[in-house]
Protein backbone atom coordinates (compact mmCIF):
# COMPACT_ATOMS: atom_id res chain seq x y z
CA UNK A 1 0.00 0.00 0.00
CA UNK A 2 2.72 2.46 1.06
CA UNK A 3 6.30 2.27 -0.03
CA UNK A 4 9.31 4.48 0.74
CA UNK A 5 12.25 4.01 -1.63
CA UNK A 6 15.69 5.36 -0.67
CA UNK A 7 14.16 8.35 1.08
CA UNK A 8 16.57 11.02 2.28
CA UNK A 9 15.94 14.17 4.25
CA UNK A 10 18.55 16.70 5.19
CA UNK A 11 18.47 20.29 6.34
CA UNK A 12 20.85 23.21 6.55
CA UNK A 13 20.52 25.09 9.79
CA UNK A 14 22.70 27.08 12.19
CA UNK A 15 24.54 23.89 13.12
CA UNK A 16 25.45 23.31 9.47
CA UNK A 17 24.33 20.45 7.26
CA UNK A 18 22.36 17.72 9.07
CA UNK A 19 21.33 14.37 7.54
CA UNK A 20 18.12 13.50 9.36
CA UNK A 21 17.20 10.51 7.18
CA UNK A 22 20.06 8.95 5.24
CA UNK A 23 18.54 6.16 3.15
CA UNK A 24 15.20 4.79 4.29
CA UNK A 25 13.28 2.11 2.41
CA UNK A 26 10.33 0.09 3.70
CA UNK A 27 6.77 -0.77 2.82
CA UNK A 28 3.51 -1.01 4.72
CA UNK A 29 1.42 -3.84 3.28
CA UNK A 30 -2.38 -3.86 3.21
CA UNK A 31 -4.20 -5.03 6.37
CA UNK A 32 -1.06 -4.61 8.47
CA UNK A 33 -0.37 -2.74 11.71
CA UNK A 34 3.21 -1.53 11.47
CA UNK A 35 5.09 0.22 14.27
CA UNK A 36 8.21 2.34 13.78
CA UNK A 37 10.33 2.52 16.92
CA UNK A 38 13.84 3.59 17.84
CA UNK A 39 15.64 6.06 20.08
CA UNK A 40 14.62 9.72 20.29
CA UNK A 41 16.13 11.93 17.62
CA UNK A 42 16.53 9.01 15.22
CA UNK A 43 14.23 10.48 12.56
CA UNK A 44 10.94 8.66 13.31
CA UNK A 45 8.68 11.72 13.33
CA UNK A 46 10.31 12.99 10.16
CA UNK A 47 9.19 9.80 8.38
CA UNK A 48 5.56 10.48 9.43
CA UNK A 49 5.81 14.08 8.19
CA UNK A 50 7.26 12.96 4.87
CA UNK A 51 4.41 10.48 4.35
CA UNK A 52 1.78 13.13 5.13
CA UNK A 53 3.48 15.71 2.90
CA UNK A 54 4.22 18.14 5.75
CA UNK A 55 7.89 17.86 4.76
CA UNK A 56 9.27 17.07 1.30
CA UNK A 57 12.11 14.53 0.98
CA UNK A 58 15.42 15.73 -0.42
CA UNK A 59 15.83 12.40 -2.21
CA UNK A 60 14.00 9.16 -2.96
CA UNK A 61 10.40 8.30 -3.72
CA UNK A 62 7.17 7.74 -1.84
CA UNK A 63 4.53 5.50 -3.45
CA UNK A 64 0.93 4.99 -2.38
CA UNK A 65 -1.03 2.17 -3.99
CA UNK A 66 1.65 2.06 -6.67
CA UNK A 67 1.33 5.76 -7.50
CA UNK A 68 4.29 8.11 -7.02
CA UNK A 69 3.07 10.74 -4.54
CA UNK A 70 6.48 12.29 -3.78
CA UNK A 71 5.54 15.65 -5.33
CA UNK A 72 1.96 15.82 -4.01
CA UNK A 73 1.02 18.32 -1.30
CA UNK A 74 -0.69 17.59 2.04
CA UNK A 75 -4.23 18.08 0.70
CA UNK A 76 -3.69 15.88 -2.33
CA UNK A 77 -2.29 13.05 -0.22
CA UNK A 78 -5.12 13.42 2.30
CA UNK A 79 -7.65 13.12 -0.51
CA UNK A 80 -5.92 10.02 -1.88
CA UNK A 81 -6.48 8.32 1.45
CA UNK A 82 -3.67 9.14 3.87
CA UNK A 83 -4.50 10.30 7.39
CA UNK A 84 -1.97 11.74 9.79
CA UNK A 85 -2.38 12.26 13.53
CA UNK A 86 0.05 14.89 14.80
CA UNK A 87 2.27 14.28 17.80
CA UNK A 88 1.21 17.65 19.23
CA UNK A 89 -2.50 18.12 18.43
CA UNK A 90 -3.42 21.63 17.36
CA UNK A 91 -5.80 23.90 19.24
CA UNK A 92 -8.34 26.13 17.49
CA UNK A 93 -10.27 29.00 19.05
CA UNK A 94 -13.94 28.72 18.18
CA UNK A 95 -13.84 25.45 16.27
CA UNK A 96 -15.90 22.83 18.07
CA UNK A 97 -15.18 19.10 18.29
CA UNK A 98 -18.19 18.41 16.09
CA UNK A 99 -16.87 20.85 13.43
CA UNK A 100 -13.53 19.04 13.33
CA UNK A 101 -15.22 15.65 12.98
CA UNK A 102 -17.41 17.01 10.17
CA UNK A 103 -14.37 18.41 8.31
CA UNK A 104 -12.59 15.07 8.80
CA UNK A 105 -15.51 13.07 7.46
CA UNK A 106 -15.88 15.49 4.53
CA UNK A 107 -19.65 15.53 4.92
CA UNK A 108 -22.41 16.45 7.35
CA UNK A 109 -22.50 14.04 10.28
CA UNK A 110 -25.54 13.17 12.31
CA UNK A 111 -25.23 13.60 16.08
CA UNK A 112 -25.32 9.82 16.43
CA UNK A 113 -22.39 9.37 14.02
CA UNK A 114 -20.28 12.06 15.73
CA UNK A 115 -21.02 10.52 19.11
CA UNK A 116 -20.00 7.08 17.83
CA UNK A 117 -16.51 8.35 16.88
CA UNK A 118 -16.05 10.00 20.28
CA UNK A 119 -17.25 6.92 22.16
CA UNK A 120 -14.72 4.81 20.30
CA UNK A 121 -11.88 6.92 21.74
CA UNK A 122 -13.37 6.78 25.21
CA UNK A 123 -14.88 10.25 25.39
CA UNK A 124 -18.43 10.83 26.54
CA UNK A 125 -19.93 12.47 23.50
CA UNK A 126 -22.44 14.54 25.45
CA UNK A 127 -19.63 16.31 27.32
CA UNK A 128 -17.39 16.92 24.34
CA UNK A 129 -19.34 17.31 21.12
CA UNK A 130 -19.83 21.08 21.41
CA UNK A 131 -16.60 21.84 23.28
CA UNK A 132 -14.16 24.15 21.52
CA UNK A 133 -10.88 22.51 20.51
CA UNK A 134 -9.03 25.16 22.53
CA UNK A 135 -6.74 25.47 25.54
CA UNK A 136 -9.50 24.28 27.89
CA UNK A 137 -8.89 20.68 26.76
CA UNK A 138 -6.14 18.60 28.36
CA UNK A 139 -3.35 16.94 26.36
CA UNK A 140 -5.04 13.54 26.74
CA UNK A 141 -8.43 14.85 25.59
CA UNK A 142 -6.84 16.49 22.55
CA UNK A 143 -5.07 13.25 21.64
CA UNK A 144 -8.33 11.32 21.74
CA UNK A 145 -10.09 13.94 19.63
CA UNK A 146 -7.19 13.78 17.18
CA UNK A 147 -7.67 10.01 16.92
CA UNK A 148 -11.44 10.45 16.54
CA UNK A 149 -10.82 12.68 13.49
CA UNK A 150 -8.74 9.88 11.97
CA UNK A 151 -11.58 7.41 12.62
CA UNK A 152 -14.04 9.85 11.04
CA UNK A 153 -11.88 10.03 7.92
CA UNK A 154 -11.78 6.25 7.59
CA UNK A 155 -8.97 6.33 5.01
CA UNK A 156 -6.88 3.45 3.67
CA UNK A 157 -3.75 4.48 5.57
CA UNK A 158 -3.58 6.08 9.01
CA UNK A 159 -0.29 7.37 10.38
CA UNK A 160 -0.01 8.16 14.11
CA UNK A 161 3.00 10.04 15.41
CA UNK A 162 3.60 9.06 19.05
CA UNK A 163 -0.04 8.83 20.08
CA UNK A 164 1.05 8.34 23.70
CA UNK A 165 3.18 11.51 23.90
CA UNK A 166 2.10 14.02 26.52
CA UNK A 167 -0.65 11.98 28.16
CA UNK A 168 -0.93 10.47 31.61
CA UNK A 169 -0.59 6.77 32.32
CA UNK A 170 -4.32 6.25 32.90
CA UNK A 171 -5.15 7.79 29.51
CA UNK A 172 -2.39 5.72 27.95
CA UNK A 173 -3.96 2.46 29.17
CA UNK A 174 -7.29 3.28 27.56
CA UNK A 175 -5.55 4.56 24.43
CA UNK A 176 -3.99 1.13 24.00
CA UNK A 177 -7.51 -0.33 23.98
CA UNK A 178 -8.47 2.10 21.20
CA UNK A 179 -5.56 0.84 19.09
CA UNK A 180 -6.41 -2.78 19.89
CA UNK A 181 -9.93 -2.12 18.60
CA UNK A 182 -8.57 -0.45 15.47
CA UNK A 183 -6.27 -3.40 14.97
CA UNK A 184 -9.29 -5.74 14.91
CA UNK A 185 -11.17 -3.77 12.25
CA UNK A 186 -8.20 -3.10 10.00
CA UNK A 187 -9.62 -4.77 6.88
CA UNK A 188 -8.76 -3.01 3.58
CA UNK A 189 -6.63 -0.48 5.41
CA UNK A 190 -3.29 -0.17 7.17
CA UNK A 191 -2.04 1.55 10.30
CA UNK A 192 1.44 2.96 10.82
CA UNK A 193 2.28 4.06 14.35
CA UNK A 194 5.41 5.82 15.54
CA UNK A 195 5.91 4.68 19.11
CA UNK A 196 8.42 3.19 21.48
CA UNK A 197 5.88 1.78 23.89
CA UNK A 198 6.08 -1.95 24.47
CA UNK A 199 2.29 -2.30 24.61
CA UNK A 200 1.90 -0.79 21.17
CA UNK A 201 4.77 -2.89 19.79
CA UNK A 202 2.94 -5.92 21.21
CA UNK A 203 0.02 -5.49 18.81
CA UNK A 204 2.20 -4.81 15.75
CA UNK A 205 2.36 -7.17 12.78
CA UNK A 206 5.67 -5.71 11.76
CA UNK A 207 8.26 -3.56 13.52
CA UNK A 208 10.74 -1.16 11.94
CA UNK A 209 13.61 0.19 14.06
CA UNK A 210 14.99 3.57 13.01
CA UNK A 211 18.20 4.87 14.55
CA UNK A 212 20.54 7.61 13.44
CA UNK A 213 18.59 8.25 10.24
CA UNK A 214 18.65 4.65 9.03
CA UNK A 215 16.63 1.47 9.43
CA UNK A 216 18.59 -0.80 11.74
CA UNK A 217 16.08 -3.67 11.88
CA UNK A 218 12.77 -4.60 10.31
CA UNK A 219 10.57 -7.67 10.22
CA UNK A 220 7.68 -9.49 11.89
CA UNK A 221 7.06 -8.61 15.52
CA UNK A 222 8.20 -11.95 16.90
CA UNK A 223 11.53 -11.64 15.11
CA UNK A 224 12.27 -8.06 16.11
CA UNK A 225 10.62 -7.41 19.49
CA UNK A 226 12.68 -9.77 21.70
CA UNK A 227 15.87 -7.87 20.96
CA UNK A 228 14.22 -4.55 21.83
CA UNK A 229 12.81 -5.41 25.26
CA UNK A 230 14.53 -3.42 27.95
CA UNK A 231 15.92 -0.85 25.52
CA UNK A 232 14.75 2.68 24.77
CA UNK A 233 12.95 1.29 21.71
CA UNK A 234 10.42 -0.66 23.80
CA UNK A 235 9.50 1.13 27.00
CA UNK A 236 7.24 -0.60 29.53
CA UNK A 237 4.60 1.34 31.45
CA UNK A 238 6.97 1.54 34.45
CA UNK A 239 9.80 2.86 32.29
CA UNK A 240 7.34 5.38 31.05
CA UNK A 241 6.56 6.60 34.55
CA UNK A 242 10.26 6.90 35.35
CA UNK A 243 10.93 8.65 32.07
CA UNK A 244 8.40 11.31 33.02
CA UNK A 245 9.87 11.24 36.50
CA UNK B 1 -40.04 46.92 0.51
CA UNK B 2 -38.27 45.60 -2.56
CA UNK B 3 -36.33 42.34 -2.83
CA UNK B 4 -32.93 43.99 -2.18
CA UNK B 5 -34.23 45.53 1.02
CA UNK B 6 -35.78 42.27 2.10
CA UNK B 7 -32.53 40.41 1.54
CA UNK B 8 -30.53 42.95 3.55
CA UNK B 9 -33.12 42.69 6.31
CA UNK B 10 -32.52 38.94 6.44
CA UNK B 11 -28.74 39.56 6.68
CA UNK B 12 -28.85 42.06 9.53
CA UNK B 13 -31.76 40.88 11.60
CA UNK B 14 -32.39 37.29 10.47
CA UNK B 15 -35.83 38.51 9.52
CA UNK B 16 -37.61 36.72 6.71
CA UNK B 17 -41.10 37.87 7.62
CA UNK B 18 -42.73 40.37 9.92
CA UNK B 19 -41.13 39.76 13.34
CA UNK B 20 -42.93 38.66 16.46
CA UNK B 21 -43.39 41.33 19.10
CA UNK B 22 -42.62 45.02 18.73
CA UNK B 23 -40.70 46.30 15.73
CA UNK B 24 -39.77 49.36 13.71
CA UNK B 25 -38.27 48.96 10.27
CA UNK B 26 -36.58 51.97 8.72
CA UNK B 27 -35.90 51.83 4.97
CA UNK B 28 -34.17 54.64 3.06
CA UNK B 29 -34.85 57.19 5.78
CA UNK B 30 -38.54 56.51 6.33
CA UNK B 31 -40.52 54.08 8.45
CA UNK B 32 -41.47 50.95 6.54
CA UNK B 33 -43.43 49.37 9.35
CA UNK B 34 -43.97 49.62 13.08
CA UNK B 35 -45.80 47.79 15.80
CA UNK B 36 -46.04 48.55 19.51
CA UNK B 37 -47.30 45.97 21.97
CA UNK B 38 -49.11 46.30 25.28
CA UNK B 39 -45.81 46.57 27.14
CA UNK B 40 -43.46 47.99 24.50
CA UNK B 41 -44.30 51.35 23.04
CA UNK B 42 -42.45 52.77 20.01
CA UNK B 43 -42.99 56.44 19.17
CA UNK B 44 -41.33 58.82 16.70
CA UNK B 45 -39.25 61.65 18.02
CA UNK B 46 -40.47 65.12 17.09
CA UNK B 47 -38.70 65.97 13.84
CA UNK B 48 -38.62 62.36 12.68
CA UNK B 49 -34.93 61.75 13.31
CA UNK B 50 -35.38 58.74 15.55
CA UNK B 51 -37.61 56.80 17.86
CA UNK B 52 -38.22 56.26 21.56
CA UNK B 53 -38.72 52.72 22.75
CA UNK B 54 -40.34 52.40 26.14
CA UNK B 55 -40.44 49.00 27.76
CA UNK B 56 -42.78 48.78 30.72
CA UNK B 57 -41.40 47.55 34.07
CA UNK B 58 -41.70 43.80 34.50
CA UNK B 59 -41.92 43.01 30.76
CA UNK B 60 -40.60 39.47 30.37
CA UNK B 61 -39.51 37.33 27.41
CA UNK B 62 -40.36 39.92 24.75
CA UNK B 63 -38.37 41.19 21.81
CA UNK B 64 -37.95 44.43 19.88
CA UNK B 65 -36.57 44.53 16.33
CA UNK B 66 -35.40 47.86 14.94
CA UNK B 67 -33.47 47.12 11.71
CA UNK B 68 -32.41 49.79 9.23
CA UNK B 69 -31.84 49.26 5.52
CA UNK B 70 -30.34 51.68 3.02
CA UNK B 71 -30.48 50.84 -0.67
CA UNK B 72 -30.38 54.35 -2.13
CA UNK B 73 -26.92 55.62 -3.09
CA UNK B 74 -25.94 58.94 -1.53
CA UNK B 75 -28.28 58.77 1.43
CA UNK B 76 -26.78 60.11 4.67
CA UNK B 77 -28.66 60.05 7.92
CA UNK B 78 -28.15 60.39 11.64
CA UNK B 79 -30.76 58.68 13.76
CA UNK B 80 -31.27 58.91 17.52
CA UNK B 81 -32.97 55.98 19.18
CA UNK B 82 -33.58 55.98 22.93
CA UNK B 83 -34.46 52.86 24.87
CA UNK B 84 -36.09 53.12 28.28
CA UNK B 85 -36.02 49.66 29.76
CA UNK B 86 -38.25 49.32 32.80
CA UNK B 87 -37.17 47.75 36.07
CA UNK B 88 -37.30 43.94 36.38
CA UNK B 89 -37.86 43.41 32.65
CA UNK B 90 -36.15 40.74 30.56
CA UNK B 91 -36.01 41.56 26.83
CA UNK B 92 -34.13 40.98 23.60
CA UNK B 93 -33.38 43.94 21.34
CA UNK B 94 -32.26 43.28 17.78
CA UNK B 95 -30.87 46.25 15.87
CA UNK B 96 -28.64 46.22 12.83
CA UNK B 97 -28.04 48.11 9.66
CA UNK B 98 -27.46 46.97 6.13
CA UNK B 99 -26.40 49.15 3.21
CA UNK B 100 -26.71 48.22 -0.44
CA UNK B 101 -24.83 50.78 -2.50
CA UNK B 102 -24.52 50.32 -6.23
CA UNK B 103 -24.09 54.00 -6.96
CA UNK B 104 -21.14 56.36 -6.96
CA UNK B 105 -22.11 58.42 -3.93
CA UNK B 106 -21.36 57.45 -0.35
CA UNK B 107 -24.18 56.06 1.77
CA UNK B 108 -23.95 56.65 5.49
CA UNK B 109 -26.00 55.71 8.52
CA UNK B 110 -25.00 57.05 11.91
CA UNK B 111 -27.18 55.43 14.57
CA UNK B 112 -26.96 56.82 18.05
CA UNK B 113 -28.50 54.44 20.58
CA UNK B 114 -29.04 55.39 24.20
CA UNK B 115 -30.06 52.75 26.69
CA UNK B 116 -31.45 53.46 30.14
CA UNK B 117 -31.56 50.08 31.81
CA UNK B 118 -33.75 50.00 34.93
CA UNK B 119 -33.02 48.24 38.20
CA UNK B 120 -32.77 44.45 37.96
CA UNK B 121 -33.59 44.58 34.25
CA UNK B 122 -31.96 42.13 31.89
CA UNK B 123 -31.25 43.02 28.26
CA UNK B 124 -29.74 41.14 25.38
CA UNK B 125 -28.80 43.46 22.52
CA UNK B 126 -27.77 42.17 19.10
CA UNK B 127 -26.42 44.51 16.45
CA UNK B 128 -25.28 43.33 13.04
CA UNK B 129 -23.78 45.48 10.31
CA UNK B 130 -23.61 44.48 6.69
CA UNK B 131 -22.74 46.14 3.40
CA UNK B 132 -23.01 45.09 -0.23
CA UNK B 133 -23.18 46.51 -3.73
CA UNK B 134 -20.38 47.10 -6.20
CA UNK B 135 -20.69 50.85 -6.74
CA UNK B 136 -17.78 53.21 -6.12
CA UNK B 137 -19.77 54.92 -3.34
CA UNK B 138 -18.66 53.95 0.13
CA UNK B 139 -20.84 52.21 2.71
CA UNK B 140 -20.30 53.99 6.00
CA UNK B 141 -21.69 53.13 9.44
CA UNK B 142 -20.81 55.15 12.52
CA UNK B 143 -22.69 53.76 15.50
CA UNK B 144 -22.70 55.49 18.85
CA UNK B 145 -23.99 53.58 21.85
CA UNK B 146 -24.49 55.01 25.33
CA UNK B 147 -25.54 52.70 28.12
CA UNK B 148 -26.66 53.76 31.59
CA UNK B 149 -27.21 50.83 33.88
CA UNK B 150 -29.13 51.04 37.17
CA UNK B 151 -28.50 48.82 40.21
CA UNK B 152 -28.26 45.09 39.58
CA UNK B 153 -29.21 45.35 35.93
CA UNK B 154 -27.46 43.29 33.29
CA UNK B 155 -26.82 43.76 29.61
CA UNK B 156 -25.21 41.53 27.03
CA UNK B 157 -24.24 43.22 23.76
CA UNK B 158 -23.33 41.31 20.65
CA UNK B 159 -21.91 43.48 17.86
CA UNK B 160 -21.12 41.83 14.57
CA UNK B 161 -19.68 43.33 11.40
CA UNK B 162 -18.39 40.71 9.01
CA UNK B 163 -18.69 42.02 5.46
CA UNK B 164 -18.97 44.94 3.16
CA UNK B 165 -18.81 48.03 5.40
CA UNK B 166 -16.12 50.39 4.10
CA UNK B 167 -15.73 52.62 7.09
CA UNK B 168 -16.84 52.35 10.70
CA UNK B 169 -16.19 54.58 13.63
CA UNK B 170 -17.84 53.02 16.64
CA UNK B 171 -18.02 54.62 20.06
CA UNK B 172 -19.58 52.77 22.97
CA UNK B 173 -19.77 54.19 26.47
CA UNK B 174 -21.30 52.62 29.54
CA UNK B 175 -21.82 53.72 33.13
CA UNK B 176 -22.66 51.06 35.68
CA UNK B 177 -24.28 51.41 39.10
CA UNK B 178 -23.87 48.94 41.99
CA UNK B 179 -24.19 45.25 41.08
CA UNK B 180 -24.71 45.98 37.36
CA UNK B 181 -23.13 43.63 34.85
CA UNK B 182 -22.14 44.37 31.26
CA UNK B 183 -20.89 41.84 28.71
CA UNK B 184 -19.76 42.98 25.26
CA UNK B 185 -18.87 40.55 22.49
CA UNK B 186 -17.60 42.19 19.35
CA UNK B 187 -16.91 40.24 16.14
CA UNK B 188 -15.29 42.11 13.32
CA UNK B 189 -13.80 41.27 9.95
CA UNK B 190 -12.44 43.88 7.59
CA UNK B 191 -11.29 43.32 4.03
CA UNK B 192 -10.30 45.33 0.94
CA UNK B 193 -9.26 48.80 2.02
CA UNK B 194 -11.80 49.03 4.84
CA UNK B 195 -11.22 50.83 8.08
CA UNK B 196 -12.87 50.06 11.41
CA UNK B 197 -12.32 51.92 14.64
CA UNK B 198 -13.96 50.73 17.82
CA UNK B 199 -13.69 52.71 21.03
CA UNK B 200 -15.13 51.59 24.36
CA UNK B 201 -15.22 53.42 27.64
CA UNK B 202 -16.82 51.58 30.52
CA UNK B 203 -17.09 53.20 33.94
CA UNK B 204 -17.71 50.91 36.86
CA UNK B 205 -19.13 53.34 39.39
CA UNK B 206 -21.04 51.12 41.79
CA UNK B 207 -19.79 48.49 44.24
CA UNK B 208 -19.96 44.97 42.82
CA UNK B 209 -20.40 46.10 39.22
CA UNK B 210 -18.59 44.18 36.50
CA UNK B 211 -17.76 44.45 32.81
CA UNK B 212 -16.33 42.02 30.28
CA UNK B 213 -15.48 43.56 26.91
CA UNK B 214 -14.20 41.01 24.39
CA UNK B 215 -13.36 41.65 20.76
CA UNK B 216 -12.34 39.09 18.19
CA UNK B 217 -11.34 40.39 14.81
CA UNK B 218 -9.76 39.49 11.50
CA UNK B 219 -8.04 42.08 9.28
CA UNK B 220 -7.52 40.92 5.68
CA UNK B 221 -6.18 42.50 2.50
CA UNK B 222 -5.20 46.17 3.09
CA UNK B 223 -7.71 46.86 5.85
CA UNK B 224 -7.12 48.72 9.10
CA UNK B 225 -8.56 48.20 12.57
CA UNK B 226 -8.23 50.04 15.81
CA UNK B 227 -9.58 48.66 19.06
CA UNK B 228 -9.43 51.05 21.98
CA UNK B 229 -11.07 49.79 25.15
CA UNK B 230 -10.79 51.51 28.49
CA UNK B 231 -12.31 50.14 31.67
CA UNK B 232 -12.44 52.50 34.63
CA UNK B 233 -12.96 51.16 38.13
CA UNK B 234 -14.31 53.80 40.50
CA UNK B 235 -15.55 51.34 43.14
CA UNK B 236 -14.92 47.75 44.27
CA UNK B 237 -15.58 46.05 40.94
CA UNK B 238 -14.36 43.57 38.32
CA UNK B 239 -13.37 44.64 34.82
CA UNK B 240 -11.91 42.61 31.97
CA UNK B 241 -11.16 43.61 28.41
CA UNK B 242 -9.72 41.38 25.73
CA UNK B 243 -8.76 41.90 22.12
CA UNK B 244 -7.80 38.85 20.07
CA UNK B 245 -6.99 39.46 16.41
CA UNK B 246 -5.90 37.52 13.37
CA UNK B 247 -3.87 39.57 10.93
CA UNK B 248 -3.61 38.54 7.26
CA UNK B 249 -2.19 39.83 3.99
CA UNK B 250 -1.23 43.50 4.44
CA UNK B 251 -3.75 44.21 7.20
CA UNK B 252 -2.93 46.56 10.07
CA UNK B 253 -4.25 46.41 13.61
CA UNK B 254 -3.79 48.76 16.52
CA UNK B 255 -4.94 47.43 19.90
CA UNK B 256 -5.06 49.90 22.76
CA UNK B 257 -6.50 48.20 25.82
CA UNK B 258 -6.33 50.38 28.91
CA UNK B 259 -7.36 50.27 32.54
CA UNK B 260 -7.92 52.95 35.11
CA UNK B 261 -8.39 52.13 38.79
CA UNK B 262 -9.60 54.80 41.19
CA UNK B 263 -10.48 52.43 44.02
CA UNK B 264 -8.18 50.07 45.92
CA UNK B 265 -10.68 47.24 45.44
CA UNK B 266 -11.07 47.66 41.69
CA UNK B 267 -9.83 44.46 40.01
CA UNK B 268 -9.09 45.12 36.36
CA UNK B 269 -7.48 42.92 33.72
CA UNK B 270 -6.69 43.44 30.08
CA UNK B 271 -5.41 41.07 27.41
CA UNK B 272 -4.50 41.71 23.82
CA UNK B 273 -3.08 39.38 21.19
CA UNK B 274 -2.45 39.86 17.48
CA UNK B 275 -1.03 37.17 15.24
CA UNK B 276 -1.35 35.42 11.94
CA UNK B 277 -3.01 32.02 11.52
CA UNK B 278 -0.66 29.37 12.96
CA UNK B 279 0.99 27.20 10.31
CA UNK B 280 0.19 24.04 12.24
CA UNK B 281 -3.53 24.90 12.26
CA UNK B 282 -3.44 25.04 8.45
CA UNK B 283 -1.46 21.79 8.30
CA UNK B 284 -3.91 19.97 10.56
CA UNK B 285 -6.93 20.95 8.46
CA UNK B 286 -5.08 20.17 5.23
CA UNK B 287 -4.34 16.66 6.51
CA UNK B 288 -8.11 16.34 6.83
CA UNK B 289 -8.44 17.05 3.11
CA UNK B 290 -9.02 20.82 2.95
CA UNK B 291 -7.04 23.07 0.62
CA UNK B 292 -5.03 25.86 2.24
CA UNK B 293 -7.71 28.44 1.32
CA UNK B 294 -10.50 26.23 2.69
CA UNK B 295 -8.53 25.66 5.89
CA UNK B 296 -8.10 29.43 6.29
CA UNK B 297 -11.85 29.99 5.91
CA UNK B 298 -12.66 27.33 8.52
CA UNK B 299 -10.21 28.84 10.99
CA UNK B 300 -11.62 32.35 10.50
CA UNK B 301 -15.24 31.19 10.66
CA UNK B 302 -14.56 29.37 13.91
CA UNK B 303 -12.64 32.29 15.37
CA UNK B 304 -15.47 34.72 14.60
CA UNK B 305 -18.31 32.39 15.56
Amino acid sequence: MLELRNVRFDVDDDAGHVDILKDVSFSVPENKFVVITGPNGGGKSTIAKLIAGVRMPTGGQILFDGKDITALNITERARLGISYALQQPVRFKGIQVVDLLRIAAGRELSMAESCEYLSRVGLCARDYISREVNASLSGGELKRIEIATILARGTRLSVFDEPEAGIDLWSFQSLIRVFEEMRKSIEHSSILVISHQERILNIADEIIVVADGRISQQGPRDAVLPSLIGTASALSSCDRLQERG
Amino acid sequence: MDTIQKRILAEVADLHAVPEGAYNIRANGVSAGRRSTASIEITSKPGGNGIDIRIAPGTKKQSVHIPVVLSESGLKETVYNDFYIGADSDVVIVAGCGIHNCGTQDSEHDGIHRFYVGENAKVKYVEKHYGEGDGAGKRILNPGTEVTMAKNSSMEMEMVQIRGVDSTDRVTTAVLDAGARLIVKERLMTHGSQSAVSVYKVELNGAGSSADVVSRSVARDDSYQKFDACVVGNAPCHGHTECDSIIMDRGRILAVPSLEANDVDAELIHEAAIGKIAGEQLIKLMTLGLTEAEAEEQIINGFLK
